[in-house]
């Protein structure tokens, strides 16, 4: 009938529509399918400053090694309070130009974080400055690349009010003279990272992580203390800018190692503190607030652990302790 | 072996197409399907290196033994120098006497006088040692092809290998980032951008370039017939370099098109080489169509349909109407994973259905296999794109038919594998004779091992360990350059001599085959064993600084495969040189008298 092996235009033929037909079907359709997605209620859609840091994001490529999808999937709660859904790349994910298509902002690999609520766990702009600039300040275990080229160097003498300068250790600078200063691209690439933050859904909405189930464990550390491990907490959630030997970043992050607040009996400024946040002194930067993120017990556990680090020597919170502060200084208005 | 395969994966069948709701138990990671059959397939390929290793060994046995020969004639030598004169005198009046001792000629025919009463004989000849027939034909390798079709092929072949080099070369900087991340604050070589030009170059550079190069020859001598228009040949080499050089000079400046891989060309560069793709489809379909036999080879259907696919693939992955939001990403599930499959798996499919045959001198095995490999390719490959993004926002089921079909590859890739390893039953003494069948085994079993790989790889418990992590790397490597490259590699230096005449040196050929082979083992066993391992410290909620730490040896490893990898390209090049020189002054019947 078709008499492929001899036939060459049908073999052709054949061959185009079937795998046109296969691709309608599974690219074609749930493609356009997924442009009838709308944004969740009270989504904010970029700035235009922050549209043009998502084209520097996509210029220097960070999707190679940052992706920004949460998984339907236990562990990547470390990454968000809950699963990625279509609408959250409502705004994100459109067409950047006549020359360029919509930014493949999902990625495939973790090389480095997922950046879906980076907003939310790094607010603070002058820790992204650093970081671009040499990652290494901030992190010392770091793999990614710097991007000097972000940033100008400056004579101090012609430094304005202008602009931001960076607190960089001189040992990182070639001429001790020199001051590092942000360029707008920058700023406007950390103002896009800043705003990465999971919309919350409508009330009555709920996405589930499939649960994992876990091995085990013995028997010992249940009884041990009930609170999670406060130095992977605070490995997690802190030591980016505190950094994990608690010193801090001079000029930039204070210590924690020795401070007056971390070891004060009364701990309750510390816990206030890392519930809203704080910037009293204006030689640091802003701490942001953790009360979204960590629960009670986590906070517990955090402080817990920065009170017995470091040659820190405080004692010890419970749960309920973060609870009462957290009832109590929540409630008044932001 | 196979049928136990098939036995595993139809028992797990229901397993994968389970309910979403459904926990996933990480306690017994290491006894999970995909997990134990990916170690089998790892081992299947570290058995092929210990068999052609030994077939090798036992080549220089036999070369052993022979210098053990030459020592005893050499000591017979010197017992006959020793001999003294009148012994010689003894021995050679014997000799004298048997030389001069003539039979009298009419032993058979007796004394009687002949006579051809009937008219039989027409010609008689008193010199039956005639030079006609005594002389040896001088078994030559060399095929005449027309003038044209041989430079096309070495043009083809030699922006491909110029490309492969530059290519791995980037490949290797890039691995070297991972150890010394502040090797330099160029933004043109930051990692962000370079990464998509190594991927971009090897892939439409080398593969790509290789694969229309070598097809050239296929189409045309299939077909026995020569390609339509050499023009258009010289236009596509044109398009498609100029494609790569104008596309990496954007990524390296900075303009990409989105991030989406292999696809990080913007349009108007990827247009000329989406133009190259419909031109030389033209071409060859034109060849085939005015081909002097009845029948299309099977080859032919291969390296059509891959053409027709990828023009079609190209066009939905660069139009724009359906790209907003996450239908970015659908697209993207499907294009990066058939830019693979339909493009560059399809068309050295093709190709090895003729070179593997071909150089082993006999038919393919079997080609009604081939052309259920055909259709199950296009029919399976196609729907599984998703499997990219399991767990992602994007929609379950289509995650599920992604899943579901990447079992079905099983079809494909047996039927292939059977196919090509049947043919090459009854040759394995090539494997000792020249590095073509080794390249071509190599490439097979990476056929098998890599593609069976990658649908264990589909399962959502094995991609819950193994996703986002170094272990995609570790596969696609298995897959684009185990099968890609060794079948191209088997393929060129299985021609190649045969149109110019001239052979590269077998211990080059060696090298390029040993360094790539052990490189790409390192290369994949360091970030298999770390990607595991920095998927379970993720499970285990590590912090993630953690799984950076604990990579750094594996990619100190990874950077020591990748270097003989490269390494192994030059010596490629090289070969490539001798195989293609033009050098008049020593002909290839000058180097066999001497």
């Amino acid at each position: 009938m078709l008499n492929l092996s001899k036939n060459h235009k049908n073999l052709v033929l054949l061959s185009f529509w079937g795998y046109l037909i296969l691709s309608t079907f599974i690219a074609l359709i749930p493609a356009t399918q997924m442009q009838g997605v709308k944004p969740l209620p009270g989504q904010p859609d970029l700035t235009e400053e922050q549209r043009s840091g998502l084209d520097t994001y996509v210029s220097e490529n960070c999707m190679a090694c940052h992706t920004q999808q949460v998984r339907s999937i236990e562990m990547d709660k470390t990454w968000g309070s809950r699963p990625s859904i279509p609408s959250d790349y409502y705004y994100s994910k459109k067409r950047l130009d006549f020359w360029r298509q919509s930014p493949s902002l999902l990625g495939s690999e973790r090389t480095g974080p997922d950046l879906t609520n980076i907003g939310l766990r790094q607010s603070a702009p002058e820790w992204h400055l650093l970081h671009l600039y040499n990652p290494r300040l901030v992190v010392k275990q770091s793999v990614m690349p710097s991007y000097p080229w972000l940033f100008e160097e400056k004579d101090s003498l012609n430094v304005t009010k202008n602009d931001v300068v960076l607190n960089i250790p001189a040992q990182y600078l070639k001429n001790k003279r020199n001051k590092v200063v942000a360029t707008q691209k920058v700023l406007n690439l950390v103002d896009y990272l800043t705003s990465l933050k999971q919309p919350d859904l409508p009330d009555e909405t709920t996405v589930a992580f499939i649960p994992a189930k876990k091995k085990k464990t013995s028997d010992e550390s249940a009884h041990a203390s009930d609170l999670p491990d406060g130095e992977t907490l605070f490995m997690k959630t802190c030591s980016a800018c505190h950094q994990a030997d608690g010193k801090g970043l001079p000029g930039a992050f204070p210590p924690l190692a020795g401070s007056p607040i971390v070891n004060n009996p009364d701990y309750s400024i510390m816990i206030q503190i890392i519930l809203k946040g704080y910037d009293a002194r204006a030689e640091y930067a802003t701490m942001p607030s953790f009360a979204k993120q960590l629960s009670d017990k986590d906070i517990a556990a955090i402080v817990n652990h920065e009170r017995s680090s470091w040659g820190n020597n405080a004692s010890q919170i419970t749960e309920a302790d973060v609870k009462a502060i957290r009832d109590s200084v929540m409630t008044q208005t932001p | 072996m196979k049928h136990l395969f098939v036995f595993i994966l139809l028992s797990f069948l229901p397993a994968v197409s389970k309910a979403q709701s459904q926990a996933m138990d990480t306690s017994n990671w290491e006894t999970s399907p995909g997990v134990i059959g990916t170690l089998i397939l790892v081992l299947i390929v570290a058995s092929v290196a210990v068999i052609i290793m030994s077939a090798k060994i036992s080549a220089y046995a036999d070369s052993m033994k022979k210098k053990q020969i030459r020592k005893r004639n050499k000591a017979f030598d010197e017992e006959l120098i020793g001999l003294t004169d009148p012994e010689i005198d003894e021995i050679l009046e014997k000799r004298k006497a048997a030389l001069t001792y003539r039979l009298p000629g009419n032993e058979l025919s007796g004394t009687e006088k002949a006579f051809d009463e009937k008219g039989l004989i027409s010609k008689v000849t008193n010199h039956p040692d005639n030079p006609l027939f005594d002389e040896k034909v001088s078994s030559t390798i060399k095929i005449e092809i027309s003038p044209t079709l041989k430079k096309i092929v070495i043009y083809y072949l030699g922006a491909a290998i110029f490309w492969l080099v530059f290519g791995t070369f980037i490949g290797e900087y890039l691995g070297m980032k991972f150890i010394w991340p502040e090797l330099d604050h160029v933004p043109w070589l930051s990692f962000g951008r370079l990464r998509p030009v190594h991927t971009n170059t090897v892939f439409w550079g080398w593969a790509s370039l290789a694969m229309i190069g070598l097809g050239h020859y296929v189409i045309a001598r299939t077909s026995n017939t020569n390609i339509y228009s050499k023009q258009l040949s010289k236009i596509v080499w044109i398009l498609i370099n100029s494609s790569i050089v104008l596309g990496n000079l954007c990524l390296m400046s900075g303009v990409n098109n989105g991030g989406g891989e292999y696809r990080e060309y913007i349009w108007p560069v990827f247009l000329l080489f989406a133009s190259g793709l419909a031109l030389t489809l033209y071409n060859f379909y034109k060849t085939v169509a005015k081909r002097k036999i009845s029948e299309i080879y099977i080859s032919n259907w291969y390296i059509l349909a891959a053409l027709i696919w990828t023009v079609i693939l190209v066009t939905i992955g660069y139009l724009p109407a359906y790209q907003n939001g996450l239908g970015e990403t659908v697209i993207q599930g499907y294009y990066m994973h058939q830019g693979v499959g339909m493009w560059f798996m399809t068309f050295t499919l093709g190709l090895t259905y003729y070179y593997l045959p071909s150089s082993l001198n006999k038919p393919i095995y079997s080609y009604s296999l081939g052309v259920l490999a055909f259709w199950t390719q296009m029919l399976f490959y196609s729907l599984i794109g998703t499997h990219h993004f399991v767990f992602s926002p994007l929609p379950w089921w289509l995650q599920t038919v992604a899943i579901v079909f990447s079992m079905g590859m099983f079809i494909p890739v047996i039927a292939g594998t059977t196919n090509f390893l049947m043919t090459m039953r009854g040759s394995w003494n090539h494997i000792s004779k020249s590095y073509v069948l080794p390249f071509f085994l190599v490439g097979v079993i990476f056929y098998f091992v890599g593609s069976s790989q990658g649908s264990f790889q589909a399962f959502r418990f094995t991609n819950y360990v193994w996703h986002f992590t170094d272990f995609n790397v570790a596969h696609s490597h298995m897959t684009m350059y185990g099968i890609i490259c060794f079948l191209l590699w088997g393929a060129i230096y299985a021609i190649l001599p045969k149109i110019t005449g001239k052979e590269p040196r077998q211990v080059f050929v060696g090298a390029h085959f040993w360094l790539a082979f052990v490189g790409l083992f390192a290369y994949m066993i360091s970030l298999m064993t770390g990607g595991t391992l920095k998927g379970l410290s993720w499970i285990e909620e590590n912090p993630f600084i953690e799984s950076v730490v604990l990579m750094r040896e594996y990619w100190v490893w990874r950077a020591v495969g990748g270097t003989m990898m490269f390494i192994s390209h030059i010596v490629f090049a090289y070969n490539f040189y001798i195989m293609v020189k033009e050098d008049k002054s020593v002909t290839k019947k000058t180097i066999i008298t001497i």
